[in-house]
C-alpha cells in the first residue's frame, strides 16, 4: 500500500481515483435518496391526500400550499378536524372505539407474550429440561415451530372454540390469539438476549443466597430489559397490524382498526380524502413509535441473526 | 451446576431435593385434587351439552376457569414436590401450558372439521363425510392455481433478498445521515398491510388519478392498469408485499454486515481486489449464514400472505393473484363452506411443514459443507 509500484505519474492516478470515488459517492447517495423516496412517498401521499378536496385529487396535485390549499375535508369526515372536534360525531366515536380496541388488543398481547416468553426463554437458556422424550432443543423447536402455523389453519377452529367459550368478539379473545402468534418471536428474541448474559452472574448471585427466581428478577431481568423492550415493540407492530383473525373473529364490540380501514376500502362510494385520513390515523401511531424506538426494533429483529 | 435437573417429568427421581416428605405429599394431593376437579367440571359440562343433565351452562367458560386453576395448582405443586427443580420448571410451565391449550385443541378440532361437510349457511349442521373434501380439493382448479401463485410469491423472495442486500450494503457504506436513511428504509415495515392496500394499491396505483399511474403514462405506458392483466396484477401485489417486508430482510443483513470481521475485507482491498471481487469472494460467502436465516424467516412470513390480496384484488383477475390464505378466506367468508375450507387449510399446513422442513434441512446441510 505504501509503495507505489505503478509507473503512471502519481498525480494523474490521484485525480483518476478521486473522480472515480466522487462518482461512486454520488451513485451511493442517489440510490439512498431514491429508496428513501420509495419508502416515504406513499406515507407522504396519504398524509397530503387527507388534506385535499376532489379537484386536487383529480388533478394530481402533490404539494400543499403550492399546488393546492390544504383543506380539513378528510379529517372533518372522521370528526377529527379542528372545527368538528368539539361536536359529537358518530364516525369519530366508532373510530375511537376501534382505536381503543386496537390499543388494548395489541398492548395486551405484546405484554402477555413478553411475560410468558421471557420466562420460558430464561428457563430454556439456563436450565436443562426433560419432558417425556423432549429435551431443551425439542422444547425450543416446539415453541418456534408455532411460527409457521398460517392464520388460516387456526382461524376456523378458533371461531368455533371462541363461540363455545363466549370469547367471540371480545378483546380478551383477540389478546389470547395474538399472544399465541407472537410468542415464538418473543422466545426467539429473548433466548438470544439471555444467552448473551454470562451465566457466571447467575452463579455468583446463587452463591450469595438468592433463590432461582430471585436471581432472575433482581439480577438478570434488569440487564435484559432492552431486549424485552425490543421484543415488546416487535410484537406490538405485528399485533397492531393484524387483520386476518380480527376480520374473522370480531364483529361489533372488539373490531380493530385494520378491520375498520378494510371495511371502508371495500365500499366504492368512499371518498379519497376520508380514506386517506383514516389510513393516516391508523398508521401514524406506529410510525411515531417506530421512529422514536427504531433502535429497539433493530435490536429485536437482529436477535439471533448472527448465528 | 444446574445441568441435568429433570423438570416437569413427574416420574423422575426427586429424593435429593431436600423437600420434606409431608410437603411432597401435600403437593401431590393438591395436584390430584385439582386434576379431579377439572375433569369433573369438564365432565359435567359435557353431560350438560349432551343433554344428560339440565344445568344449562351459557358457555364452556367454567371449563376454561377449571383449566386455569389446574394450571396454577400444577405450578404450585411442582414447587412443593420438587423444591428448586420445581421452581425452575415454573419458568417454562406458563408458556407451555398456554401454547398447549391454544394450539392442541384447535389443531385436533380443525382436523375433525376438515372431514365434515359443515356449511354455516346450511341449516343441517355438520356430518362426517370422509375423504370427500380431499377429493374435491384435488379437483379444485382454483386451489391449485393459488398454490402455484404461492410458488411465484415465494420465488420472488430471492428478488426481495437481492434488493435488501443492496440496501444493506448502501447503509453499511460510509455515509452521512445514516440514521435518517435507516429509519426511512425501515418505515414501511411499521405499516399495516391493510393500510398499505389502500395507500398504495387503491390510491397510488389507481388507474385514473394515482401518481403511479400518472408516472407510468409519462413513461409511455398508455393504459397503466395495475390489476387487470394477470401477470401485471401478480407483480403489483408482489411489489406491495415486498415494499412492506424488504426492510425486515435488510435489517437482518445489515446486522450481519456490521458483524463481519473488518480485517478480512480490509486485507482484500490491500491485496488489490476490486469492490466487485471482494464482494463476491469475501462478503457474500461470509454473509451466507445470515442470508439463510433472513430468507427462511421471510419465506415463513410470505407463506402467510393474505391481507393485501384480500383488500386490493380479492384474488382477481380470475384468481391470478390469489394466495392460498386469501382463497380460503373467501371460502369462509363468502361461501361459509367451513368443512371444505378447513380441509384446504390443513392440506396447506401439511405442504408447508414438508416444505419448510426440507428447506431447513437443505440450508443446514449446505452450511455444514461450507464450514
Amino acid at each position: 500500500m505504501s509503495v507505489a509500484t505503478d509507473t503512471r505519474p502519481l498525480a494523474a492516478e490521484d485525480a483518476g481515483q478521486r473522480t472515480k470515488r466522487r462518482l461512486g459517492r454520488t451513485l451511493i447517495y442517489a440510490a439512498l435518496i431514491f429508496w428513501a423516496f420509495v419508502s416515504l412517498f406513499p406515507i407522504y401521499w396519504t398524509l397530503s391526500t387527507s388534506f385535499k378536496v376532489a379537484r386536487d385529487v383529480m388533478q394530481g396535485h402533490l404539494l400543499p400550499w403550492i399546488d393546492f390549499p390544504p383543506n380539513w375535508l378528510g379529517w372533518r369526515s372522521l370528526g377529527l378536524s379542528p372545527d368538528t372536534i368539539s361536536n359529537t360525531s358518530t364516525v369519530r366515536d366508532e373510530f375511537l372505539s376501534r382505536f381503543t380496541n386496537s390499543v388494548i388488543a395489541s398492548f395486551g398481547a405484546a405484554g402477555l407474550a413478553v411475560l410468558l416468553g421471557s420466562l420460558a426463554a430464561y428457563g430454556l437458556s439456563r436450565f436443562q429440561y426433560k419432558f417425556l422424550w423432549m429435551k431443551n432443543k425439542d422444547i425450543s423447536f416446539f415453541f418456534l415451530s408455532q411460527l409457521i402455523l398460517p392464520p388460516v389453519v387456526l382461524a376456523l377452529p378458533f371461531l368455533v372454540l371462541y363461540k363455545e367459550l363466549a370469547l367471540l368478539d371480545t378483546r380478551i379473545g383477540l389478546i389470547l390469539l395474538y399472544t399465541l402468534t407472537v410468542l415464538p418471536i418473543v422466545i426467539w428474541v429473548m433466548r438470544d438476549q439471555f444467552d448473551t448474559i454470562p451465566i457466571e452472574l447467575d452463579e455468583a448471585a446463587l452463591v450469595d443466597g438468592l433463590s432461582v427466581w430471585g436471581v432472575f428478577l433482581r439480577i438478570v431481568l434488569p440487564i435484559a430489559l432492552p431486549g424485552m423492550v425490543a421484543a415488546f415493540i416487535l410484537s406490538l407492530i405485528l399485533c397492531w397490524n393484524e387483520y386476518f383473525f380480527a376480520a374473522l373473529l370480531t364483529s361489533t364490540n372488539a373490531k380493530t382498526l385494520p378491520v375498520m380501514v378494510a371495511s371502508q376500502t371495500g365500499s366504492q362510494g368512499i371518498s379519497w380524502w376520508a380514506m386517506a385520513a383514516l389510513s393516516a390515523s391508523a398508521i401514524i401511531p406506529l410510525v411515531v413509535i417506530g421512529v422514536l424506538l427504531e433502535r429497539y426494533i433493530i435490536k429485536g429483529l437482529t436477535a439471533g441473526a448472527g448465528k | 451446576m444446574v445441568t441435568a435437573s429433570p423438570a416437569i417429568d413427574p416420574a423422575a427421581p426427586v429424593a435429593a431435593d431436600g423437600v420434606a416428605p409431608g410437603r411432597k405429599r401435600l403437593g401431590k394431593a393438591l395436584i390430584a385434587a385439582a386434576t379431579v376437579g377439572m375433569l369433573l367440571v369438564i365432565l359435567i359440562q359435557a353431560l350438560d351439552a349432551a343433554g344428560a343433565v339440565a344445568i344449562g351452562f351459557d358457555s364452556w367458560r367454567p371449563s376454561l376457569y377449571a383449566y386455569l386453576i389446574w394450571s396454577v395448582v400444577l405450578g404450585a405443586g411442582q414447587v412443593m414436590i420438587r423444591g428448586e427443580a420445581g421452581q425452575r420448571a415454573l419458568f417454562l410451565l406458563p408458556a407451555a401450558l398456554f401454547t398447549v391449550a391454544v394450539v392442541i385443541f384447535p389443531t385436533f378440532f380443525g382436523l375433525y372439521i376438515a372431514f365434515t361437510d359443515w356449511n354455516l349457511s346450511s341449516s343441517e349442521g355438520r356430518h362426517f363425510n370422509g375423504v370427500q373434501n380431499l377429493i374435491a380439493l384435488f379437483n379444485d382448479q382454483y386451489y391449485w392455481n393459488a398454490l402455484l401463485n404461492m410458488v411465484f410469491y415465494v420465488a420472488m423472495v430471492l428478488v426481495e433478498y437481492a434488493i435488501a442486500f443492496g440496501l444493506a450494503l448502501l447503509l453499511n457504506a460510509e455515509i452521512r445521515a445514516r440514521k435518517f436513511f435507516r429509519v426511512a428504509f425501515l418505515t414501511p415495515f411499521m405499516l399495516s398491510p391493510v393500510a398499505v392496500s389502500w395507500m398504495v394499491g387503491k390510491s397510488l396505483m389507481e388507474y385514473r388519478y394515482g401518481p403511479a399511474a400518472t408516472l407510468a403514462r409519462h413513461l409511455g405506458w398508455d393504459s397503466p392498469a395495475f390489476f387487470t392483466s394477470p401477470w401485471i396484477a401478480r407483480f403489483s401485489i408482489e411489489a406491495m408485499d415486498a415494499w412492506v417486508w424488504i426492510p425486515f430482510i435488510m435489517i437482518l443483513l445489515l446486522a450481519g454486515l456490521q458483524a463481519l470481521p473488518k480485517e478480512v475485507v480490509e486485507a482484500a482491498r490491500v491485496d488489490g481486489a476490486t469492490p466487485w471481487q471482494s464482494f463476491w469472494k469475501i462478503t457474500f460467502p461470509l454473509m451466507l449464514p445470515v442470508s439463510a436465516t433472513a430468507v427462511v424467516l421471510r419465506i415463513i412470513f410470505k407463506l402467510k400472505l393474505a391481507d393485501i390480496i384480500i383488500n386490493v384484488t380479492s384474488g382477481g383477475p380470475g384468481g391470478a393473484t390469489d394466495s392460498v390464505s386469501s382463497f380460503i378466506y373467501r371460502e369462509y367468508r363468502d361461501r361459509s363452506d367451513v368443512g371444505y375450507g378447513t380441509m384446504l387449510a390443513m392440506f396447506y399446513l401439511v405442504l408447508i411443514i414438508i416444505f419448510v422442513t426440507l428447506l431447513l434441512k437443505f440450508v443446514s446441510s449446505r452450511m455444514q459443507k461450507m464450514t
